[in-house]
C-alpha cells in the first residue's frame, strides 16, 4: 500500500540508476541514517554502544569487505581474521612509530597495508579456486598469528605481547566516550558502504562478479583474471585491514593476537553467508545475526526462565545459547540459501503487491 | 511452509522480547553489596574456571549466611565469558552498573584483564587479580585500580628459579643450567619471560621458550625439543588441559616429572588427576594455599552452605586448590569492603572508589585470618597505596601421585630484582598513557 511505485516516472539514465530507485526506499535511508546519526546517541545507554552496537558497526564493514571478495568475485577466503590483524597491527606501529601522524592516516595506511599483503596472499587464486583457495588463504591466517605472537618488533616490544591505544583523537575530537566511539565507526562504515554499493555497480564490480559466476567464460570476452581477482582481494583486503583498526583501536583498545585468531576469520565468512552472498545489504544482517543473537539469548534466556521461576544454570545457559544459535543457522540456510538478505528482498517485493501477495 | 512461518515468527517474537525483557532496569536499589562475577563454566578451560567459580560464589553465599558485611548482605550474579576476551568485555559492560553498582570485578584471565585495565579507571571499579594479571601493576602509584593481590607471575618466576637454585645446593650451581619454559601462547604465559630473562642474565643460566598454542591439545613438536635439548629444569606456565597434556608428553618422553615446576595455575586437581601415577613427583608453586580441605573455613561452607543445599558445585570439590583461590579471591574482595566500611559507615553499602580506598589499607593480620577460619591457608597480607601486590610469599606443593602435599619451606619474591622491574615497566606504561603517577600526598587523602 505504502510501498507502490505506480506514478514514479524515470525520465534520465541517472534517475533510473540510482542506488535506490524508488522514493520510499530513499526516505527510508535517509531516516535511518538521521536516526542512527541523532536518534541512536540520544536515546541508547553504554552499554548497547560498546557491547552491541560498536561490534556491530565494526564487524559489519569487515563482512562487506569480505562479502566483496567471496561474494561477488567468488573466491572463497578463509583469512580475514589475517587481514584485521594486518590491518590493526600496522594501523598500531604507524600510530606510535610516527610522530605525531594523523588517526585516520594511520588508519587508512593499515588499511593499504592490508591490502598489500592481501594482495600478496591472493595470488593463489590464479591458479587454484574453491575449497584449495580456502586453504589458501588459511595460510595467511597461521602466517600472521605467528608472525604478531613471534616478532616483538610488531608488538614495539611488549613482554606480554598484548599492545594497547589510549587518547586517540581525530583533528580537536576527542573519540572517549562511548558516543563518540560509536560515531566514528558509523562515520566509518557509512562512508565504506556507498563506496563498495558503488563498487559493485560501476565496472570493476561487473568485472568480478563475471569471474565469479564462470571465470573462463569472462577470460574470453576479454575480462582480465589478474587484474580482476588481485583487484577483489586488495579491496576486500582495505575494508577488512580497517575494520580491524577499529576493532584494535575503538573496540579493544587493548589487544592480542587472539583477538584476531581463526575464530574471528570463520565469523566473517559465516557473517556472509547468512547474510547473503553478493549483498550489500546481506553483510549487515549477518553482522547482525552473528553478534547480537548470540548476546541477545544469552540474557534473553535467563530472563525467559525467570518468568517461569526456573533459574538456570551459568552454564547451562551458555550451552543453550549455542545450541540454538547453531539451530537457527541451519533453519536459515535451509528455508533461504541465498541468505538473509534474499529474504529481505523477497518480502519488499510481497510488500509492492499487498494486499494480495503470490 | 507453515512450521517455516512459524519459525520465523518465533525467531522475530524472541529478539523482540529479549530486547523488552533485558532493557536494563536502573534500579538504584542500593541496599546490597553487588559482586559481579565473571566465570567461566564452559570451553576449552571450564574443568578450571569452574571450581574457582564455585569457590568464589560459595564464599559470598558463606559471608551472607553468616549475617553479611557488618549486615550488609551481598547479592551477586555470573556472566559466562569462556575464557574470550571480547565476551569477558561484555559481560563487564553488562554488569558493572547492575544492582547499584559493581564492587570489584575478578576476571581471572589475563586477557581480559589487560583488556579491563583500560576500562577501570574510567568507571572507577576495582579490579583484583589475585595470583595472575599485570605484574607491574603491583604499583599502585600508575596502576590506580589493578590489585593483583597475593602474587604476580614475576614473583612466581623468581620463586621459581629460588627453588631451583635450593634443590641445585645454591644459586652458583645455577651457572650453565638450561631452564625450559613450556608457556601457554597468550599474556598470560609470556608474562614470566622477561624476569626469568633477567635471572638469567644475573646468574648465568640458559632460558628456552617453548611457546604451546591455544588450547594446548597438541604438544608433540614441543617435548620433541626438549627430548633434544635435555634441559635441566622445566617449568610449565600452562591453564586447564595444557597443563595435563604437557604431563602426559613428559611422561612420554621420559622427562622426569621431578624436574618439572609449574605456576600456580597449574598445580590444581584437574591437572594432575587424569595423569595420576604420571604426575607423581611433579611439583607445582602455590599462592600460599594448596588443597585446604581440612581449613576451618572449608569446614564453615560444608556446613552453613552445602549442608543446607545452597552449594555451588559438588560438595567433594570443596577444599581442592582451585576451589581454594576462589574461595581466598572473593575473601579479598569482601575484606576489602569491610575496610571501606570501617572508614564510610559500617552496615552502608560501599562504592567502587570507596572499596579501592580499603583494597589499599587492607591488612589482615594473623588473628583475623585465624578468626575467618583462614588459619594455616594464607599469610598476613598488607597492602598500601603504592604496593597493590600486598604480599609475595609462596611455597611449593608436589603431587604424591593422590594428592598434593607440601614439599618446601615458604619463599618469598627478591624484592631488589622485582621492583626495579616494576618501576621501570609501570613507568614506561604511565608514559604511554600519559599518566601522571600519583605522590604519597595523594595517597593520604
Amino acid at each position: 500500500m505504502l510501498y507502490r511505485e505506480n506514478g514514479q516516472f524515470k525520465t534520465s539514465y541517472a534517475a533510473d540508476q540510482q542506488i535506490f530507485p524508488i522514493a520510499q526506499d530513499r526516505w527510508a535511508i535517509v531516516g535511518i541514517l538521521v536516526f542512527a546519526f541523532i536518534g541512536v546517541p540520544l536515546l541508547v545507554d553504554e552499554y548497547l554502544f560498546r557491547a552491541i552496537l560498536i561490534p556491530f558497526l565494526i564487524l559489519s564493514l569487515a563482512a562487506l569487505g569480505v562479502n566483496i571478495l567471496v561474494g561477488f568475485c567468488g573466491q572463497i577466503t578463509l583469512g580475514a581474521g589475517a587481514f584485521m590483524a594486518v590491518g590493526a597491527y600496522a594501523a598500531y606501529n604507524f600510530h606510535i612509530r610516527v610522530d605525531g601522524i594523523p588517526l585516520l592516516v594511520s588508519f587508512l595506511l593499515g588499511g593499504l597495508t592490508s591490502a598489500a599483503v592481501g594482495i600478496f596472499f591472493g595470488i593463489p587464486s590464479l591458479r587454484v579456486r574453491g575449497l584449495y583457495l580456502a586453504v589458501a588463504t588459511l595460510a595467511a591466517q597461521f602466517f600472521t598469528d605467528w608472525v604478531f605472537l613471534r616478532v616483538p618488533w610488531f608488538t614495539d616490544n611488549a613482554s606480554s605481547g598484548s599492545v594497547s591505544v589510549s587518547n586517540l583523537q581525530v583533528l580537536a575530537w576527542q573519540i572517549d566516550a562511548p558516543v563518540d566511539k560509536y560515531l566514528f565507526c558509523l562515520a566509518f562504515l557509512v562512508v565504506f558502504a556507498l563506496l563498495a554499493k558503488n563498487m559493485t555497480r560501476s565496472a570493476i564490480g561487473r568485472q568480478w562478479m563475471a569471474i565469479r559466476d564462470m571465470d573462463v567464460a569472462a577470460e574470453v570476452i576479454g575480462i582480465r583474471p589478474l587484474f580482476a581477482k588481485l583487484s577483489a582481494f586488495a579491496v576486500s583486503s582495505f575494508f577488512v585491514g580497517t575494520a580491524g583498526a577499529l576493532w584494535g583501536f575503538i573496540h579493544l583498545a587493548s589487544w592480542e593476537p587472539a583477538a584476531f585468531s581463526v575464530d574471528r576469520s570463520f565469523q566473517l565468512l559465516f557473517m556472509v553467508i547468512i547474510g547473503g552472498l553478493g549483498s550489500i545489504m546481506g553483510s549487515f544482517f549477518g553482522a547482525a545475526f552473528i553478534v547480537i543473537l548470540p548476546i541477545a539469548l544469552n540474557q534473553f534466556l535467563p530472563a525467559l526462565g525467570g518468568l517461569f521461576g526456573v533459574t538456570i544454570s551459568t552454564a547451562g545457559i551458555s550451552h543453550a545459547e549455542l545450541i540454538i544459535f547453531g539451530a537457527l543457522i541451519i533453519f536459515f540456510l535451509i528455508k533461504e540459501p541465498h541468505g538473509i538478505a534474499r529474504l529481505w528482498s523477497t518480502g519488499k517485493e510481497k510488500l509492492r503487491l499487498w494486499p494480495f501477495p503470490h | 511452509m507453515k512450521l517455516g512461518k512459524l519459525a520465523l515468527s518465533t525467531a522475530a517474537t524472541a529478539v523482540v522480547l529479549s530486547s523488552l525483557l533485558t532493557s536494563p532496569h536502573a534500579l538504584a536499589q542500593a541496599k546490597e553489596q553487588f559482586f559481579p562475577v565473571l566465570v567461566y563454566r564452559t570451553g576449552a578451560y571450564a574443568p578450571n574456571g569452574t571450581p574457582w567459580a564455585n569457590g568464589y560464589v560459595d564464599y559470598l553465599k558463606l559471608v551472607n549466611a553468616r549475617g553479611g558485611i557488618n549486615g550488609v548482605k551481598i547479592s551477586f550474579e555470573e556472566c559466562e565469558t569462556a575464557y574470550a576476551t571480547d565476551r569477558g568485555v561484555e559481560c563487564y559492560e553488562r554488569l558493572k552498573g547492575k544492582h547499584g553498582g559493581a564492587t570489584v570485578f575478578q576476571p581471572l584471565s589475563t586477557g581480559v584483564t589487560f583488556a579491563l585495565t583500560e576500562k577501570a579507571p574510567v568507571d572507577k571499579i576495582p579490579l583484583i587479580t589475585a595470583g595472575y594479571g599485570r605484574s607491574e601493576s603491583q604499583n599502585g602509584a600508575v596502576f590506580t585500580w589493578n590489585f593483583p593481590l597475593l602474587g604476580t607471575y614475576w614473583v612466581g618466576a623468581d620463586v621459581a628459579i629460588q627453588h631451583i637454585a635450593k634443590k641445585l645446593g645454591g644459586v652458583a650451581n645455577l651457572k650453565g643450567k638450561k631452564i625450559a619454559l613450556v608457556y601457554h601462547d597468550s599474556p598470560y604465559g609470556k608474562e614470566p619471560i622477561a624476569v626469568l630473562q633477567e635471572l638469567g642474565k644475573t646468574y648465568g643460566f640458559e632460558v628456552q621458550l617453548l611457546p604451546v598454542a591455544h588450547p594446548g591439545v597438541e604438544q608433540k613438536a614441543t617435548w620433541l625439543q626438549i627430548r633434544q635439548q635435555k634441559p635441566d629444569y622445566v617449568l610449565l606456565w600452562g591453564w586447564g588441559v595444557m597443563n595435563s597434556t604437557s604431563l602426559r608428553e613428559a611422561q612420554a618422553t621420559g622427562y622426569p616429572r621431578e624436574k618439572m615446576i609449574g605456576i600456580w595455575w597449574a598445580g590444581a586437581e584437574p591437572d594432575v588427576k587424569d595423569v595420576a601415577e604420571g604426575a607423581k613427583g611433579y611439583s607445582a608453586l602455590t599462592l600460599q594455599h594448596g588443597a585446604e580441605p581440612n581449613s576451618k573455613v572449608v569446614k564453615d561452607v560444608l556446613e552453613l552452605v552445602h549442608a543446607k543445599g545452597q552449594g555451588t558445585g559438588p560438595k567433594d570439590e570443596v577444599g581442592q586448590v582451585l576451589y581454594m583461590r576462589g574461595l581466598l579471591s572473593a575473601m579479598l574482595g569482601v575484606e576489602g569492603v569491610r575496610k571501606a566500611q570501617e572508614r564510610y559507615g559500617k552496615g552502608k553499602v560501599m562504592t567502587g572508589e570507596q572499596v579501592r580506598w580499603g583494597l589499599e589499607n587492607l591488612n589482615l593480620d594473623q588473628k583475623t585470618l585465624d578468626a575467618m577460619g583462614f588459619a594455616g591457608v594464607m599469610r598476613p597480607v598488607q597492602t598500601s597505596c603504592l604496593d597493590h601486590m600486598g604480599s609475595s610469599w609462596v611455597r611449593v606443593h608436589t603431587w604424591n601421585g593422590s594428592k598434593w602435599e607440601f614439599s618446601s619451606d615458604w619463599y618469598q619474591a627478591d624484592e631488589k630484582v622485582l621492583r626495579p622491574m616494576v618501576m621501570l615497566a609501570s613507568s614506561k606504561y604511565a608514559d604511554e598513557k600519559k599518566l601522571k603517577p600519583r605522590t604519597p600526598e595523594e595517597c593520604k587523602k
